[in-house]
C-alpha cells in the first residue's frame, strides 16, 4: 500500500497543503510514504519533507520543470509510480495540482476522487470522505483498481512534524513531446504580505458589505492585528477590489482556518461552500436576514465601520 | 479555425440536488440545464469565431438524450453544431471512462481547440480537461481569464492562487477558461428559433468504437460507497450590536482559545 505524495513549491517553500496531506498519510500507518518534489533548484527544499513522515523523497530535478505546468509533472510522477509501483498517489488540491492528478489518472488509466475531507483505510483499500452538493452531503468514496489518485481539499488536514529524517533520491525522467508544448512566458505574482490564505490559521474575509474597496483596509488591519490572511468574495473580486488568488468558494479557493471572520459577506452557496468546513466562524453583518447566520458560530448584527475598528483596537490592546 | 466546445448538462439552479440512495448517483430526473461554467466557453468560442472571421463552432457532451434541450442554448447563442454521445452503457462513467468518450469524438472532430468551462457545477469537478488533453496528447492550459489567439499559437493568461502565468502554446491545444473570461450574451429570439434547425448530432458507443466495457460503471476506476449527512455545526449566536459587538466577539475568541 505504498503511498507517494506530491509535494507542490512555490518559491522556496513546500506548499504546507501539501505536507498536510504527507501527514496524513503517514499517520495510516499503511505502508511507506514518499514525497516528489518536482522543478528546477529544489534539492534544498526536499530536505524539509523528510521530517514531515516521508521515508524517502524523490527530486526531479530538471532546468525544463521550472515553470509550474503540469503536463511534464505528469511525465515525472507516471514514471516514479512505474518504476517504483506506487499504489497511491496524494495531492493537495491546487490549480496545479488538479490538472497533474486528471492527467496522470488519463495516463495510468487510474481512479481519481476529489474534494477529499479524510482518508482512512479499509477493506483492503482506503476509503476517501469527499463533501458534495455544495457540502450538503459526505460521499465514501473508493477506487476500483491501483494506483489510486487522490486530491484532497486545502485544510483538510495540519501537518505533523516527525523527529526522523527521510532519504533523498534523484530521479532523471523523460519528458514527452506533448507535455513539453505548452510553455510560460511571463509570471505575475502578487506581492503577498501575512500568510496565503491556503496557510492560515486565521482569515478575515471581506464582501460587498463593505460597500467601497478602500474599506478593505478595515479587514487588512483586522486581519493583521489576528496575525490571519485577507479573503475576499466573487463579488469584490469581479468588481476589482481585491485580487483573484485571495477568493473563496466555488469559482475561488476552498479553506477550512480556526478562525474565519466574514465582514461584510451574505453568505451566498457560492462563497460558503468554499469557507463552511472552517472550525469556527465569526459574521458580521448590517442585515440580520443574511443566510451567513444560519451557519456562523458567532454573528453580529451590525455596521461593519463601527465594530471593525473597535475589533481591531481591542485586540492590539490585549496583545501589548 | 474549428472549436469544439466540451459542454455537459447538469440540474437546474432551482433544482434541490440530491444523490440517488438506491444508484448513488446524482438525480438527474428534474429539470436540466446548461452548466453556467460552459456558457462562457462557449461564448469565448464564438468571439473567437468572430475574431478569426470564419470556422465552427461546435459543442460537444455526453449525456442522456434529453441534453440535447440544453445544448441547445449553445446553439441558440450562435454555435453551429451539436455532438451528442448518449448511450445507457455510459451512464455513471468517472473521469478516465469520460475523458475516454471525449476524447474519441474530439479525434473524430480534429478541432484546433478545444474549449471547456471552468467546472462543473453538479460533481464540482473541474479536472476533466487535463484528462482530455493527455488522451489527446494535446498541450492544456487551464484557469484561463484572457485568451488570445496567434496564427498558430493560442497565448492564455492563468489565474492561479499566486497570481497570474501567461503561458504560450502551439494549436491544437486544450483551454479550461475562467468565468471571468467574459460576459456571456443572452441567446436572441431569432437565435432560439433558428438553433432548432441546426445540425444535431446523437452518436452511441458503437459509432465511436468504444467497447461498453471501457465506460459507465465497468470501465471506471471510482465507485461511490456510501452516504451520509454531514456533521451538523453547532450552536449558532447572534446577537445586535448595541456598541458592545466588538467586545463581544473578544469575549467569544477568548471563551473558544481562538487568541
Amino acid at each position: 500500500m505504498s503511498i507517494l505524495v506530491f509535494l507542490e513549491h512555490h518559491g522556496d517553500e513546500l506548499q504546507k497543503s501539501s505536507l498536510a496531506v504527507l501527514s496524513k498519510a503517514a499517520g495510516l500507518g499503511a505502508g511507506e510514504v514518499a514525497g516528489v518534489v518536482v522543478g528546477s533548484g529544489i534539492e534544498g527544499l526536499a530536505g524539509q519533507a523528510g521530517t514531515y513522515g516521508a521515508a524517502t523523497v524523490y527530486v526531479v530535478e530538471d532546468a525544463r520543470l521550472e515553470a509550474p505546468l503540469p503536463q511534464p509533472r505528469v511525465d515525472a510522477i507516471a514514471q516514479l509510480v512505474a518504476d517504483k509501483g506506487f499504489e497511491t498517489v496524494l495531492f493537495a488540491q491546487s490549480i496545479l495540482s488538479a490538472d497533474i492528478a486528471s492527467g496522470l489518472a488519463a495516463r495510468l488509466e487510474a481512479g481519481l476522487n476529489w474534494q477529499l475531507t479524510d482518508l482512512a483505510t479499509g477493506d483492503g483499500g482506503f476509503v476517501g470522505k469527499q463533501s458534495a452538493l455544495g457540502d450538503s452531503v459526505i460521499v465514501d468514496v473508493g477506487w476500483r483498481s491501483t494506483p489510486r489518485i487522490g486530491l484532497f481539499r486545502a485544510g483538510a488536514f495540519d501537518p505533523v512534524e516527525h523527529a526522523a529524517a527521510g532519504t533523498l533520491e534523484r530521479l532523471d525522467v523523460q519528458l514527452q513531446e506533448h507535455s513539453l508544448a505548452a510553455e510560460m512566458v511571463e509570471q505575475a505574482h502578487a506581492e503577498e504580505s501575512g500568510p496565503s490564505i491556503e496557510d492560515a490559521n486565521v482569515i478575515v474575509a471581506g464582501g460587498r458589505g463593505l460597500g467601497e474597496p478602500e474599506r478593505f483596509a478595515l479587514v487588512e488591519e483586522l486581519a493583521k492585528a489576528l496575525g490571519g490572511a485577507v479573503a475576499a468574495t466573487r463579488a469584490v473580486v469581479d468588481a476589482g477590489w481585491y485580487p483573484y488568488s485571495a477568493q473563496v468558494g466555488q469559482t475561488g479557493k476552498s479553506v477550512s482556518p480556526a478562525l474565519y471572520v466574514a465582514c461584510g459577506i451574505s453568505g451566498a452557496i457560492q462563497h460558503k461552500v468554499g469557507m463552511q468546513s472552517s472550525k469556527t466562524i465569526v459574521a458580521i453583518n448590517k442585515d440580520s436576514n443574511a443566510p451567513i447566520f444560519e451557519f456562523a458560530d458567532f454573528g453580529v448584527v451590525g455596521d461593519l465601520h463601527q465594530i471593525l475598528p473597535k475589533l481591531t483596537a481591542a485586540l492590539q490592546a490585549r496583545k501589548s | 479555425m474549428k472549436i469544439a466546445v466540451c459542454v455537459k448538462e447538469v440540474p437546474d439552479a432551482t433544482a434541490h440536488k440530491r444523490i440517488d440512495p438506491g444508484t448513488k448517483r446524482l438525480d438527474r430526473s428534474g429539470e436540466g440545464a446548461l452548466n453556467a461554467f460552459d456558457v462562457n466557453a462557449v461564448e469565448e468560442a464564438l468571439r473567437l469565431k468572430a475574431a478569426t472571421g470564419e470556422g465552427e463552432v461546435v459543442v460537444v457532451s455526453m449525456g442522456p438524450e434529453r441534453a440535447l434541450n440544453s445544448l441547445r442554448k449553445a446553439l441558440a447563442m450562435g454555435a453551429d453544431r451539436a455532438v451528442l454521445i448518449s448511450d445507457d452503457a455510459a451512464a455513471g462513467s468517472d473521469l478516465v471512462a469520460t475523458s475516454a468518450v471525449l476524447a474519441k469524438a474530439l479525434e473524430r472532430e480534429q478541432p484546433d481547440l478545444v474549449l471547456f468551462g471552468q467546472q462543473s457545477s453538479d460533481s464540482d469537478g473541474a479536472v476533466l480537461w487535463a484528462a482530455v488533453a493527455e488522451r489527446l496528447r494535446r498541450p492544456v492550459i487551464s484557469q484561463v481569464a484572457e485568451l488570445t489567439l496567434d496564427g498558430g499559437s493560442l497565448t492564455g493568461k492563468r489565474q492561479t492562487e499566486f497570481g497570474y502565468d501567461v503561458i504560450r502554446a502551439p494549436l491544437p491545444a486544450v483551454v479550461a477558461v475562467a468565468d471571468s473570461i467574459n460576459e456571456p450574451r443572452y441567446p436572441s429570439l431569432k437565435g432560439i428559433m433558428g438553433a432548432k434547425s441546426k445540425p444535431q448530432e446523437t452518436l452511441s458507443l458503437a459509432d465511436l468504437g468504444i467497447e461498453p466495457s471501457h465506460v459507465g460503471p465497468a470501465g471506471s476506476r471510482t465507485e461511490v460507497l456510501a452516504l451520509s449527512d454531514p456533521p451538523p455545526r453547532g450552536d449558532t449566536q447572534k446577537i445586535e450590536d448595541d456598541g458592545t459587538g466588538a467586545e463581544k466577539i473578544v469575549a467569544f475568541l477568548v471563551e473558544k482559545r481562538l487568541i
